[in-house]
């Protein structure tokens, strides 16, 4: 913890930024959500920094409304995807046996299904509301987790300490909890910071598509959908969510990157 | 006794037919785990007893899950993947072309991105560490990091708009010649080639550096070979199982990557009709189309399995 790479200052201090603006949205923004308080697609000026968007909304605002729920959605749905994966990956994992071959052959089944199609096919019957898209997205993203907790806890189960502790007789959930979940938390954590990107581009994709977050709740998926008739023509508006997507994405990256790096030197690997 | 690489691939094909079966009946019950059922949520609240038991009664929803599941199943085997709830039309017919559609955009955006990513990965490996490397790693992870449909915007915005080269709309017709629609088809299949390459050529170059570690390479290079021929000749042959496998795992990826640039380009292929049928809870048309999105999807990755199986020397020639 001695010294923190620039790359990953950036990518903490980016992350960060990204964050903060969606908890304090409500004192950010300059104007309301849905406000329309302009001409149709207005350049960027000083009275709207990043001009106004399809209907007249004050895109700045719009922005900081729409990573609000982006990223509330997407943190939701990973904290969903990590709890139910992990868990159940560990409890695979010290089970062994049948229970193990169940849910690794179960979960073989749903990888077998590309995750936007899958969830398309659920959505299609489901009404969307933001704790279905997050339910949705967090339980099909549990299987990647599942797989990654499954394997770094077969590793540690057959660790002497997780010996001992079964010889001194305690129970499974003390061996998930106590012995094995500390251990595999680094690399759980670096995971998390890439189960959060997708989760971010997830969203975003299922809103573009018109599947997502349902206006007018802003975010920046729906954001790019509401202003695509603008880039033909030659109106950035659609771009700045790509814009803020791609960084957060890039910066949360390089501070996964780092702690995985951090990591994996830990447990003596060679550092290149 | 069978060659042992026949028995492996045929257990693969076995395992790949059961992973189907098993999608198909995740697919049928995706669509039914809903507290109330289909009608209803189709409907919405608003809907009339009458019209609830009509639409009830034209999905065959009063006939137990299973003998729908077994009826939808084995039309579905016989090619007849029913009519659309919207329009009537038969399912498998607006299928076809669209299909044919999906794959030409696919196989134009695989013809480009495989070798490219394959050479750029040879590439870095050679200058691995020096500024080609850290450029094309640079550069190939931006392009991960931003999703389909933005990346698509971003070329649109200069390439179509800003500059004129290519056209926004890639609305293609039978009466086209095949320049035309390749014209037509060259920014989805640009962004589509961006989307893939990234991740091909990052784990070519993996798989490529792991086999640069191995005695026989060190062997070469006190050969005094050339680096690029160690490269081409001594670690990418021996790369070849992981870099299929990397490949394949692409090409699926592309299929996902489809739906989503169909819809910004108005493209006339399975993404789109997936994507606008779930808008309009036309329950046949998105099962059917999940159901051969999920073929396709299984059927790449049993593909990977069998290559890499072919590729390994140890498995063909056994002891």
């Amino acid at each position: 913890m001695s010294r923190i790479p620039l790359s990953a200052l950036i990518g903490l201090f980016f992350t960060g930024l990204y964050f903060m603006g969606a908890i304090f949205a409500p004192w950010l923004a300059p104007y309301g959500m849905a406000e329309i308080v302009g001409d149709t697609w207005e350049p960027w000026s000083a009275k709207h920094l990043l001009g106004t968007d399809t209907i007249g909304r004050d895109l700045l605002s719009r922005m900081i409304w729409g990573g609000q729920t982006t990223i509330f959605v997407a943190t939701a749905a990973t904290a969903l995807s990590f709890i139910t994966g992990s868990i159940l990956g560990f409890t695979a994992a010290v089970s062994g046996g049948w229970i193990d071959q169940a849910l690794s052959r179960f979960v073989d089944l749903i990888m077998s299904i590309p995750a936007l199609i899958f969830a398309l096919v659920v959505l299609s019957v489901m009404p969307v509301t933001l704790p279905i898209l997050i339910l949705v997205m967090g339980l099909l993203d549990a299987t990647r987790v599942f797989r990654l907790s499954r394997a770094v806890a077969v590793d540690i189960n057959v660790m002497d300490y997780v010996e001992a502790a079964r010889l001194r007789g305690e129970g499974t959930a003390w061996i998930i909890f106590r012995e094995i979940l500390p251990n595999a938390l680094s690399p759980l954590v670096a995971e998390m910071g890439l189960r959060f990107i997708f989760m971010v581009l997830f969203i975003s994709t299922l809103s573009f598509l018109g599947l997502g977050v349902q206006p007018p709740l802003a975010d920046w998926g729906g954001i790019v959908k509401e202003n695509r008739e603008g880039i033909i023509y030659g109106i950035p508006a659609a771009l700045v969510p790509a814009f803020a997507i791609a960084t957060l994405a890039i910066s949360v990256n390089l501070v996964a990157d780092w702690v995985l790096n951090r990591t994996s030197s830990l447990k003596g690997g060679r550092n290149v | 006794m069978l060659h042992p690489v026949v028995t492996l691939i045929a257990q693969r094909l076995a395992l790949g037919i059961l992973l189907l079966w098993a999608a198909s009946v995740l697919i049928f019950v995706g669509t039914q785990i809903l507290p109330g059922d289909v009608a209803q949520s189709i409907l919405g609240q608003s809907a009339t007893p009458t019209s609830l038991a009509n639409l009830r009664q034209e999905l065959g929803l009063n006939e137990p899950a299973l003998t729908r599941y077994l009826s939808w199943l084995g039309n579905a085997l016989q090619g007849d993947l029913g009519v659309a709830l919207t329009n009537k039309q038969d399912i498998a017919q607006a299928m076809s072309k669209r299909l044919g559609n999906t794959l030409f955009l696919a196989f134009c955006a695989a013809l480009i991105s495989v070798p490219s990513a394959i050479i750029l990965g040879l590439i870095a490996v050679r200058y691995q560490g020096r500024w080609p490397d850290k450029l094309i790693s640079g550069v190939t992870l931006a392009t991960v990091s931003v999703p389909e449909f933005l990346l698509a915007y971003i070329l649109t915005f200069f390439l179509a708009v800003k500059l004129r080269l290519l056209v926004s709309l890639s609305t293609i017709h039978d009466s086209m010649s095949l320049g035309d629609k390749l014209y037509a088809i060259a920014l989805p299949v640009l962004v589509l080639v961006l989307v893939v390459l990234g991740h091909m050529m990052r784990m070519t170059r993996a798989a490529i550096l792991n086999v640069m570690q191995s005695p026989y390479i060190e062997t070469a290079e006190l050969k005094g070979l050339r680096p690029f021929w160690i490269i081409a000749r001594h670690a990418f042959p021996n790369a070849i199982a992981p870099v299929v496998n990397v490949v394949m795992l692409n090409m699926a990826y592309l299929i996902v990557g489809v739906v989503v640039v169909e819809v910004v380009f108005v493209y006339p292929g399975m993404g789109q009709y997936l994507v606008d049928h779930v808008s309009k809870r036309d329950v046949p048309v998105v099962q059917a189309c999940g159901l051969v999105f999920a073929a396709i999807y299984i059927g790449l990755n049993l593909l990977a399995d069998v290559i890499s199986i072919l590729s390994n020397p140890r498995l063909r020639h056994p002891k």
